[in-house]
């Protein structure tokens, strides 16, 4: 009986160990960033709007705005997308083409975010810039290769929910008269939308997280951006881009820098969570 | 599968993880971790492919991470050598610094911006956003883009100390991580101006001459172009054992003899002291 | 004039043809852009010799022994844990406090960005446990990263074994861990390995938090504690740079391949493992 019990226990410390990581994270970021949140002031941290460490002046504002609309541009760009090619797979394809394509979408999905910046480096900078003007590398930039990223995980989840819809509710609108696509509109987005948010929200997260390939085409200028065709930094690539030189205080800022992504994406999964749970229920 | 026995795993995780640990101060035995300036890392990397081809058997481990990160890293233990682009601050004078070749700071433009030279003014008030447009010169109504290394960065604080004194650079500006992504932004963009390493031009990039001098080796090693800073090995205390004989190869004539020809500035003509921007 | 809803239809259903159509092309042609170039450079010698000159010549064997090291380092510690928590949750408890807890701490860490796990990892492995720019540094930081994803396949694989395996097990007498040693975790084994699989993915394809652990020397490592570069390193470097396009086209195609065959193999195990049971 005792071994049974040894066992269990070990178990459980084993179980225990993805909390302990998440603690141990949490606790040596904020160890390094808060001191200089207390320093320097937690409004002038979040509002200033000059990042200049060698002036020590740690403004992340323009950061947060860079992060703000290269997002939101990412959304605008993934999500009609990815759900016009969910509701294309799930709907107006026959089921064999899907299944072919299915695991080639996953496929995307995995691709390193380096390959993506790279494409973004070569085409998209140059085409924007000699289209529109301007470095080329910019927020308009970011966001297009950004929601291009978030594709594969909004189209996989959403097409998931379709599918995962009874048939009845399909069956149900079709026999009362309904064309497919009033089918598709009224019923079954509509049923499927926890699972849509869910999958917009973990689009979300992909893109606030995401660095290297923003280090690539962003351009990292630390200004608040005035349109989609000025170049940007967010609060991951201002990380990404000043922690190899930095120390003392700029390094501190640095994890403070972190500490406020931190909150942010703890608050992002929490509503996902809550939205996802209340769905299934 | 060894996957079926899940607390023996777990015991045998620990037998490996604890050693590995506690000897995690250890650094690798035969080997030197060469840590620092992204501006002197593909010199140090080229220096020691060559030397590591004289000496097989040898490991010496070169990367970026900054003129900061290496002198921490060096402070720390972490690294046996750092490499600066920059001078040690007073806080970092206990460390020894050894200056292995000079570096010239070239502001580079697109190939085929008409512009050929600049005085250091003009520069300082293109790089502080005084000046936004190149039609200041008789050329395009353009917004200049602007191209910088980031913060904490050995050669922009020496672009800072060399040429813009106590002018600040334009939080507008562009922000690349090393020389090479700057040189690339300017090879593509007609309206870019940056600064790089004099080392790293190529045919596809143009350096300006600054108040009609040209950064070429003469006239570097004659004073007439003073953007110039040390590339410096730092030390904890006296190298010794592989890192001495790494730095004495440098400091020799075979060693030299590569970085010239890479395109760096022998130092021997040079007095130590540099000169600082004017005001 | 209202528009009847068969042309509505007709109108919707055609938006959402070319949407689709062009989101799937654009999607596919960055790979093909990447494959096209650098296919045709793509060798034996080119994975068999080390990079040279900054990476303008030679290969990238250095870069493939670094990322093999770090993931099988990262799989050595990942697994175990992901695969004793799906055991915990799904047969040593029910739905309590203690799982809610875990749960949630495992669903945060799925969401954490890689470039905190990129300070956590340079803040406690190389310069707390003074562990420095490594493979084990890097390794231990991928492991934190892919944890997540190793517990929930995990957990799936287990929750799908039949209850009356475990059933006729605890009917012949054996105990709670007998059942899970011979019954459940080997009928277990194919989907915990797809999870395997998807987080060896994204260890390979992991680019910031490797640079600040591992480091970015690109030379052949000779222990546990030496900096190595990763494909995926390697390849952002090479096209950051500009040091050599041809080098970036044919790296980011090998990263390609790579991450196709891993794919590749993880849905064939899905496939038959969703079959069989």
């Amino acid at each position: 009986m005792s071994k049974e019990k040894i066992l269990e226990k070990s178990f459980l410390l084993i179980a225990l160990s993805s909390i302990s990581i998440l603690g141990l994270i949490a606790f040596f970021i904020f160890e390094q960033g808060i001191p200089l949140i207390w320093k320097i002031g937690l409004k002038s941290f979040l509002l200033g709007d000059r990042w200049f460490p060698s002036k020590e002046s740690f403004g992340i504002f323009p950061m947060i705005v860079g992060s703000f609309w290269v997002t939101l541009g990412s959304l605008v760009v993934g999500v009609p997308l990815g759900l016009a090619c969910a509701v294309f797979l799930c709907e107006l394809t026959p089921p064999t083409f899907a299944m072919i394509l299915r695991p080639m979408i996953q496929l995307l999905a995995a691709i390193p975010s380096v390959i993506y910046g790279f494409w973004g480096l070569i085409v998209l900078v140059p085409l924007i810039r000699e289209t529109f003007g301007g470095p080329g590398l910019s927020i308009l930039a970011g966001s297009l290769v950004l929601g291009i990223m978030i594709l594969p995980t909004i189209i996989s989840i959403s097409e998931d929910s379709l599918r995962a819809l009874p048939r009845t509710y399909k069956e149900g609108a079709l026999s009362l008269g309904a064309t497919h696509w009033q089918a598709i509109w009224r019923v079954l987005l509509p049923a499927a939308r926890s699972g849509i948010v869910a999958s917009v929200i973990l689009g979300m997260g992909r893109a606030i997280g995401e660095t290297m390939a923003m280090i690539m085409i962003l351009g990292n200028a630390a200004q608040l951006p005035r349109s989609i065709l000025d170049s940007a930094r967010t609060l991951t690539t201002n990380i990404g881009i000043e922690m190899g030189y930095a120390s003392g205080d700029h390094r501190q800022a640095l994890f403070a820098t972190g500490v406020v992504l931190f909150f942010i994406i703890m608050i992002l999964n929490s509503v996902a969570l809550l939205v996802s749970r209340k769905g299934k229920a | 599968m060894g996957k079926g026995r899940g607390s023996r795993w777990v015991h045998w995780l620990g037998l490996l993880i604890l050693p590995a640990l506690l000897s995690g101060c250890q650094r690798q035995p035969g080997g030197v971790s060469v840590v620092g300036s992204t501006s002197v890392e593909p010199f140090a990397e080229a220096l020691a492919e060559e030397y590591m081809s004289r000496h097989p058997g040898v490991k010496i481990f070169v990367q970026g991470g900054g003129s900061s990160a290496g002198i921490q890293a060096v402070r720390t233990g972490s690294a046996e050598i750092g490499m600066s682009s920059r001078n040690l601050i007073d806080s970092e004078k206990d460390l020894i610094a050894v200056p292995i070749i000079y570096d010239a700071i070239a502001v580079i433009v697109h190939r085929e911006n008409p512009l050929n030279d600049l005085t250091l003014d003009q520069i300082r008030k293109i790089f502080s956003a005084e000046i936004t447009r190149w039609v200041e010169w008789g050329g395009k109504n353009h917004p200049i883009t602007l191209v910088t290394r980031e913060e904490g960065s050995g050669t922009r604080e020496a672009f800072q100390k060399l040429i813009m004194g106590k002018r600040e650079i334009s939080l507008s500006a562009l922000v690349q991580d090393s020389n090479g992504a700057i040189r690339q932004v300017v090879t593509d963009d007609r309206n870019a101006i940056g600064y790089i390493s004099l080392g790293l031009v190529n045919d596809r990039v143009k350096a300006l001459k600054i108040g009609g001098i040209e950064a070429t080796v003469d006239n570097i090693q004659h004073q007439r172009y003073q953007i110039v800073r040390p590339f410096l090995f730092v030390f904890k205390s006296r190298p010794q054992d592989l890192a001495k004989d790494f730095l004495d190869y440098i400091l020799s004539p075979a060693g030299q003899k590569l970085l010239v020809q890479e395109g760096l500035i022998s130092m021997n003509p040079i007095p130590e002291s540099k000169k600082e921007a004017r005001r | 004039m209202r528009i009847s809803r068969h042309h509505t239809q007709a109108l919707a259903k055609g938006v959402i043809w070319v949407a689709a159509f062009f989101t799937l092309i654009v999607m596919f042609w960055i790979l093909y852009q990447v494959l096209r170039e650098g296919l045709p450079l793509l060798h034996i010698d080119f994975f068999l010799q080390a990079p040279r000159q900054m990476g303008r010549a030679g290969g990238i064997f250095s870069t493939i022994v670094g990322t093999l090291a770090l993931t099988v380092v990262a799989l050595i510690i990942a697994t175990p844990l992901g695969v004793g928590t799906a055991i915990f949750l799904r047969e040593y408890t029910r739905e309590s406090r203690v799982s809610r807890v875990i749960r949630f701490g495992t669903d945060c860490l799925a969401g954490v960005p890689s470039i905190i796990f990129g300070l956590f990892g340079f803040v406690f492995f190389v310069i707390f446990l003074r562990m420095g720019w490594s493979i084990l540094s890097g390794g231990l930081t991928l492991a934190t990263m892919i944890l997540p994803t190793i517990i929930c396949t995990a957990e799936e694989a287990v929750k799908a074994v039949p209850y009356t395996y475990r059933e006729v097990s605890f009917a012949l007498g054996g105990t709670r861990w007998q059942t899970i040693r011979k019954m459940v975790l080997p009928n277990a084994i194919p989907g915990v390995l797809t999870g395997v699989l998807l987080g060896v993915g994204r260890s390979v394809g992991e680019t910031a938090a490797v640079i600040l652990t591992a480091g970015s020397s690109f030379i052949t490592p000779d222990s546990l504690f030496s900096p190595i570069r990763t494909m995926a390193v390697h390849f952002y470097i090479l096209a950051r740079e500009g040091i050599s396009m041809e080098m970036a086209y044919a790296t980011g195609a090998a990263l390609i391949l790579f991450i196709l065959a891993i794919n590749t193999v993880a849905n064939w195990l899905m496939y038959r493992y969703i079959h069989r049971a």
